[in-house]
């Protein structure tokens, strides 16, 4: 295995600022050619939903979010990888997750931000409960979508 | 042991954690799953579909064979949807 760039993972209540997480990416090497982010939000499902509760396990979901980031970082030739996911209750238009990868050429970038996710929706433990606007509201369902895109990424070599 | 609880499965158990000693013979996760169903109507309410539910042991996911020998923190959760 070649030597893994910079992966920076965090798990955190707070909000984070995507264009200072790009920026740190672009700054860590004068090889970055190509910077992919990819912002979650939280919706509010057309005023139907107030705010979102983010349950997470703690230590796990760092170690897994880690472990999908090697091996993206395995996978291809990157040059950074920054994820953040937050808990806690998240108001609609808020931040939920990012993933920033920084690469050489965009194909790498692209390819590992959108296995990043693939992943993070189906392996990272945490779960979403909606609190709904004028009705009581419930833990968000796992979409079969979901799992069929995970599907999309053959194993290694 | 130590068992913890997540998102549903964690309000209809009714707890988010709790230590345990398992008795002789539950060794795997599978048979850990239909023992803590005997415990009571919330453990069987809350483990009534094992197909959804998740398991993982000391923060790594697992499937239902995998053996509890080693095991410090068992988790059970349902489908993850964060993202």
């Amino acid at each position: 295995m070649a030597d893994r760039p910079p992966i920076d993972v965090r798990v955190q209540a707070d909000d984070f600022d995507v264009a200072a997480e790009s920026e740190k990416l672009s700054r860590l090497s004068s090889n970055v050619g190509a910077i992919v982010t990819f912002t979650g939000l939280c919706r509010d499902e057309d005023g139907r939903l107030k705010t979102l509760e983010l349950e997470h396990y703690p230590g796990m979901a760092e170690a897994e979010i880690l472990r999908i980031a090697n091996e993206a970082a395995d996978r291809w030739p990157l040059l950074g990888l920054t994820v953040i996911h937050r808990f806690g209750r998240i108001r609609p238009g808020e931040n939920i997750v990012v993933v920033v990868a920084a690469s050489a050429h965009r194909e790498a970038a692209f390819s590992a931000a959108d296995f990043l996710m693939d992943f993070l929706k189906t392996r990272a433990p945490f779960w979403k409960k909606e609190h709904l606007a004028d009705a009581e509201g419930g833990w968000v369902a796992a979409k079969a979508g979901d799992d069929n895109a995970v599907k999309r990424w053959s194993p290694p070599d | 042991m130590k068992l913890v609880y997540f998102a549903w499965i964690r309000e209809r158990i009714g707890m988010p954690e709790e230590d345990v000693i398992l008795p002789e013979g539950v060794t795997t996760v599978g048979s850990l799953l239909d023992w803590l169903k005997g415990r009571g109507e919330q453990y069987e309410y809350a483990l009534a579909e094992p197909s959804v539910i998740r398991v993982a042991v000391d923060h790594v996911h697992v499937a239902g064979d995998a053996p509890l020998a080693e095991a410090r923190e068992v988790a059970l959760f349902p489908p993850m949807t964060g993202g």
